[in-house]
């Protein structure tokens, strides 16, 4: 744990620099009948956080933080396998709507997470992974007139867009 | 007196059988796409403004008000069982409102959400009743130099929200002014802060990227980290008996109430400003002024309580400047505004002269507007818990699912579905680090509001930031946030000494 403190203080220092850095792209002085440029907001900003960063990492020094006077591990090997399998699931699923499309993407998801992860039934991932979808678009396309993302599934919904839209 | 009979043709207006009925539709519309993630009462009423010119222009309104506060209302819905803040408005409610929701206390935190509702929209449409033009004119007297140091005053209400490690309560506040930033100039409309050129970036990061992205899926993570992915089933109880409880328990918080109702009322009446400072103002009130201000973000019902009373408040508030001065106090009454003028009212002074129907009809409308948004909220509570009842390895793909879906749903770009998970996921990382992430949310709300005031400002004095203490109003708001600053930092080194 106390490691990781450091660690995140130093990455999050060198995102501050590069805020600063990115700011300056625009004017980060006084224009004369303009007020503050552009990049000044973000710049002191950015400033203020690499202040900030600063202030952790002489805190983490004298061991002020309860991370930093922690010995636990940051994470457990059962932990980093349960945050991999959620956030490497999100990610593959994401990815995927870009590829067969929001109602291709979600039942997968839902059978993988249910059936996988949550070891239930075929019956109960069965019933979600078709009912999701279903009510995803009725709600937000029909109802709500919200067009989600279908990939390359999407000439499959123009009979339902003539008949509900 | 006049005030009254106004008042009473207005009851008059309001209960006649086709208004009555859209007043009860609304309530219930605006409560489920308020209980939405990705959706708030803005959304609702802009879907459904062109179905209003079906009907006379005063049933139209009072159909929109109602869905207006039926939002509002449904927004704490989805905080307090998902952790999913619906709208900007929600934010606050979700500190206390989920732990009290993992502590199998929905039920206490629904009915103190509902309860606040009705009472911070209720004593904000007496006042409107009673104070509405010298209050619009009051309101006007804020330029930006006022708002800014009101911006000031919500950050530093902030402060307290952090907990004892400044350092990271203060660069949660600065990301989150820096996100805020991300975009296009406000001035020269130059591109600013596009990283790696990629396109998503010149519309800015949402807020509902960020607060999703944080509370639904850097939560979820949290949760199944917490419960080693075990089968859990929350122990979400109800009966009727638990609900009077409920509402008993709730003459504790009376003082929290009020407090929330005045000053969301007040913060809303401001043009530009709307429910959201008011809400988070609300609830750093709260929590400097409480007795136990350790409890807070740990299930503490006042920190429902203040942040409801002052969002439908400020609600109501917002509708002022918009009927009496033709300037929206809020995304939602910009589009009711723009709704008036289609209708061939003209907002302004003369409103209440010209149009007494249309105004006391809305007025009175929403009286009834509010009792009928607290029965029907108080009425689907029970349905609401079944949600809890799921086990966590059904409601976490479902969460995820609605996550994607309502960070998509504002801009319609995939981008911001990658933010979000990105946000989810560091989110989470510096959560273990104890990095409070609640102030970075509040802060990538306000900052547009806060950059653009202090850029006028300073354009308006040529550079000097002494605008912000000689004018009156806005150097007496900047010595109340001083001393906000300085109280958790005096606080944390007294118990500091005490602790040695």
């Amino acid at each position: 744990m106390r490691m990781a403190e450091l660690v995140m203080a130093v990455c999050l220092a060198i995102f501050s620099a590069g805020i600063m850095w990115k700011s300056t792209e625009l004017p980060i002085g006084w224009i004369p009948g303009e007020g503050p440029g552009g990049g000044a907001f973000s710049f002191w900003l950015g400033a203020g956080m690499l202040v900030c960063c600063i202030a952790i990492i002489i805190r983490w020094a004298r061991r002020r933080s309860p991370p930093s006077r922690s010995t636990d591990p940051f994470m457990s090997p059962k932990a980093l396998q349960l945050f991999l399998l959620g956030a490497g699931s999100l990610t593959v699923m994401i990815g995927s709507i870009h590829v067969v499309g929001v109602y291709i993407a979600i039942p997968l998801f839902l059978v993988f997470y249910m059936r996988i992860m949550g070891k239930h039934g075929w019956g109960v991932t069965g019933a979600l992974a078709a009912g999701m979808p279903v009510a995803t678009f009725f709600f937000f396309e029909i109802a709500l007139k919200i067009t989600l993302p279908k990939g390359y599934t999407e000439p499959a919904f123009y009979p339902l867009y003539d008949i509900f839209l | 007196m006049e005030i009254f009979q106004f008042l009473a043709d207005g009851f008059l207006i309001a209960f006649q059988p086709l208004n009555f009925a859209l007043i009860v539709f609304g309530c219930t519309v605006g409560l489920f796409i308020g209980a939405m993630p990705g959706l708030g009462s803005v959304n609702g009423v802009a879907i459904l403004l062109p179905m209003t010119f079906l009907v006379p222009p005063t049933s139209a309104i009072i159909f929109l008000g109602a869905l207006y506060y039926g939002a509002m209302y449904g927004g704490a819905i989805s905080s307090i069982m998902l952790g999913i803040p619906g709208a900007s408005t929600a934010v606050a409610t979700t500190f206390d409102g989920r732990p009290l929701a993992l502590q199998g206390k929905a039920d206490s935190a629904l009915v103190a959400a509902a309860t606040a509702s009705f009472v911070g929209g209720t004593i904000s449409v007496a006042l409107f009743t009673a104070f509405a033009p010298p209050l619009a004119e009051a309101a006007l007297a804020f330029g930006p130099p006022e708002e800014f140091a009101l911006m000031m005053l919500a950050f530093a209400t902030f402060i307290g929200l952090g907990g004892d490690d400044i350092p990271k309560t203060f660069f949660s506040i600065f990301i989150g002014l820096v996100f805020s930033a991300v975009g296009l100039d406000i001035v020269s409309g130059d591109p600013r802060l596009i990283f790696f050129d990629l396109p998503g970036f010149y519309h800015g990061i949402n807020f509902l990227v960020l607060a999703i992205g944080i509370y639904g899926i850097g939560e979820m993570l949290w949760t199944i980290e917490t419960n080693k992915g075990d089968v859990i089933i929350s122990q979400a109880k109800i009966s009727f008996r638990r609900i009077m409880r409920a509402i008993g328990a709730l003459r504790h918080s009376i003082r929290t109430m009020l407090m929330g109702s005045f000053l969301g009322y007040f913060v809303g009446i401001l043009p530009a400003a709307g429910a959201t400072p008011g809400s988070l103002m609300a609830y750093g009130v709260a929590k400097t002024v409480s007795k136990d201000p350790d409890s807070y973000g740990k299930g503490n019902v006042d920190g429902v309580v203040a942040p409801e009373a002052a969002n439908n408040a400020a609600s109501t508030g917002s509708m002022l400047p918009m009927l009496t001065l033709g300037i929206p106090g809020s995304p939602t009454t910009a589009i009711l505004l723009g709704g008036m003028v289609i209708w061939g009212l003209e907002p302004g002074p003369m409103l209440f002269v010209n149009n007494t129907e249309f105004v006391w009809g809305l007025i009175a409308s929403l009286y009834a507007a509010n009792l009928f948004a607290l029965l029907i909220n108080l009425a689907f509570i029970p349905a609401f818990l079944m949600v809890l009842r799921m086990p966590f390895t059904i409601l976490a793909p479902v969460i995820f699912i609605l996550c994607i879906v309502g960070g998509y749903a504002p801009t319609k770009d995939m981008h911001d579905v990658w933010l979000m998970l990105i946000f989810g996921v560091v989110g989470y990382l510096m959560r273990k680090l104890d990095y409070p992430l609640a102030p970075g949310v509040l802060a990538i709300v306000l900052g547009p509001l806060a950059e653009s005031s202090v850029r006028q400002s300073l354009i308006m004095s040529h550079g000097s930031f002494g605008i912000f203490v000689e004018r009156p109003i806005s150097a007496v708001i900047m010595a109340i946030t001083v001393v906000l600053f300085v109280l958790p930092i005096v606080k944390l080194v007294k118990r500091r000494r005490a602790e040695l």
